[in-house]
């Protein structure tokens, strides 16, 4: 991702934040122009739940660039509390303790970094749900 | 030093990576020397210091219960900074939405670079400058290998926001002091991975000197003495040190035991001593006072007395306890470990 790109999406991506179609009420993340259910344009920001349950998940052995130093991971698609779906990797898991169902809170991690010289892109990712032992 | 308009805690959050490496699996791998600790915790391949203070100061909100735009000063005190140049207090105010309207900058000052920062949030707060400053102290700090400070040094943080005292805040604090000098013990040059000390040169002249120095002039200052402290809470490189001088300030092993996370969880560096005083506040009653104080090599040593007030015990059921954090846990061997903190080059 460039710079410029990143910086765009930090708030988005530091703070989990989505948006609301004014028209259907759907929650969206990533942002889009339009409503992907509707297509209505009018989107208002809106800041998603920070805790949600594993719908389905793969291990990622293989990853994309920049990636590399990660794998292997876990990659969850999870239903937030409000509501949204959101594709997210999962830490602080093994692979053998996920589970559709599992329930998992946001934390905030390195997600890329542009080589040893380049900016390091932080965002969010999700862990299992830490209580009290 | 002492405020001219009273300052309290209103909120603190601590943060430990869940991976833990054994002291006995690194004499495992170098050969065995007397273990100065258990276990530490070791930040995991996408964890830094700007990750660790981002979880620490969301715990802090979400225990103060406040608006994160109405914090008007962010300071990390860390000596691990991801960036050479570019500050993490930056990083750490977007991901909590306290930006634009906030000073942020990071403190350098070996293990008190946290305390350091205490300082300066209470000043900003007491002055009326800003309505809450949050001080966060994290590290992952490195040991060269087969190093004995490799036993040791371990990653994890946590933050305190300051406001005026209230009744919301959970603990006032009743004066600090300071005590620096120019003391050689420990160093790392710009683009080194790795720290140096000078062995035994690191306790008397170094940690003793200053912790008691600073310790003995608050107590001095405040006219209280060690019996006037229910809790105790002195920076952690080990077991041994905090022990003793602890022993020789007067002080009982009643009075740093909950603060004293040294064992299960390493040298945190910047976070040890903040951490130390957030386990304590999670088991201090109303009334307690704690004696705190930092060492930094460098050197120096920051002590803050604070009295807990009623308003801790409303977010005790709700609140994540540092003992949270210790129990949850991973171990990894040491490759894992040499792989997890960038000592594996390709
Ligand atoms: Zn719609």
């Amino acid at each position: 991702m460039s710079v410029p790109r990143y910086w765009r999406e930090i708030k988005y991506r530091y703070r989990l934040i989505g948006e609301l179609c004014t028209e259907c009420g759907a929650i969206i993340f990533p942002r889009r122009r339009l409503c992907p259910h509707c297509g209505c344009r009018e989107l208002e920001e809106c800041k998603l739940s920070e805790t949600g349950t594993v719908l389905s998940w793969t291990v990622i052995q293989h990853p994309p660039k920049g990636y590399e130093k990660y794998a292997p991971y876990v990659v969850a698609l999870i239903k937030l509390d409000d509501g949204a779906q959101i594709l997210s990797q999962v830490v602080d898991v093994e692979p053998e303790e996920m589970r559709v169902g599992l329930r998992v809170e946001a934390t905030f991690r390195r997600v890329r970094e542009d080589g040893s010289s380049g900016i390091i892109e932080y965002g969010y990712k999700f862990r299992p749900i830490i209580e009290e032992p | 030093m002492k405020t001219s308009r009273p300052v309290g805690i209103i909120g603190y959050g601590a943060y430990i990576p869940m991976n833990r490496l054994k002291a006995s699996e690194i004499s495992r791998v170098w050969g065995g020397c007397a273990e100065p600790i258990e276990e530490k915790a070791v930040a995991s391949i996408d964890e830094d210091a700007v990750t660790i203070a981002v979880e620490c100061a969301r715990y802090a909100i979400k225990r103060a219960k406040i608006d994160p735009r109405e914090i008007g000063a962010i300071y990390v005190g860390t000596e691990s900074k991801p960036y050479a140049v570019k500050p993490c207090g930056t990083i750490v105010a977007e991901a909590i939405g306290a930006t634009p309207h906030v000073t942020a900058a990071d403190y350098e000052f070996a293990c008190k670079a946290g305390t350091e920062a205490f300082q300066a949030c209470i000043g900003l707060v007491s002055s009326g400058m800003v309505k809450y400053a949050m001080a966060i102290g994290a590290d992952t700090a490195q040991g060269r290998p087969a190093d004995p400070l490799e036993y040791t040094v371990a990653c994890g943080g946590a933050a305190l926001i300051f406001t005026l005292k209230s009744e919301r805040t959970l603990a006032y604090l009743e004066g600090s002091y300071s005590y620096v000098t120019d003391t050689p013990d420990f160093w790392r040059r710009g683009l080194e991975m790795y720290p140096r000390h000078g062995n035994r040169f690191t306790g008397e002249p170094a940690y003793f000197r200053h912790i008691i120095g600073a310790a003995k002039g608050l107590m001095a200052e405040l006219g209280y003495g060690p019996e006037d402290f229910k809790y105790a809470v002195f920076h952690q490189p080990n077991v041994k040190f905090p022990v003793k001088v602890a022993k020789r300030l007067g002080f009982s092993m009643d009075a740093i035991k909950p603060g004293l996370i040294v064992p299960y969880v390493g040298n945190t560096y910047a976070g040890s001593t903040p951490i130390g005083l957030a386990a304590t506040l999670d088991v201090a009653e109303p009334g307690d006072r704690i004696l705190v104080v930092s060492y930094g090599s460098g050197a120096g040593s920051d002590a803050f007395s604070f009295v807990v007030q009623d308003a801790i015990m409303e977010g005790r059921p709700r609140d994540l306890p540092v003992s949270a954090f210790i129990a949850r846990k991973r171990y990894i061997d040491y490759s894992l470990y040499s792989r997890m903190r960038g000592k594996i080059h390709l």
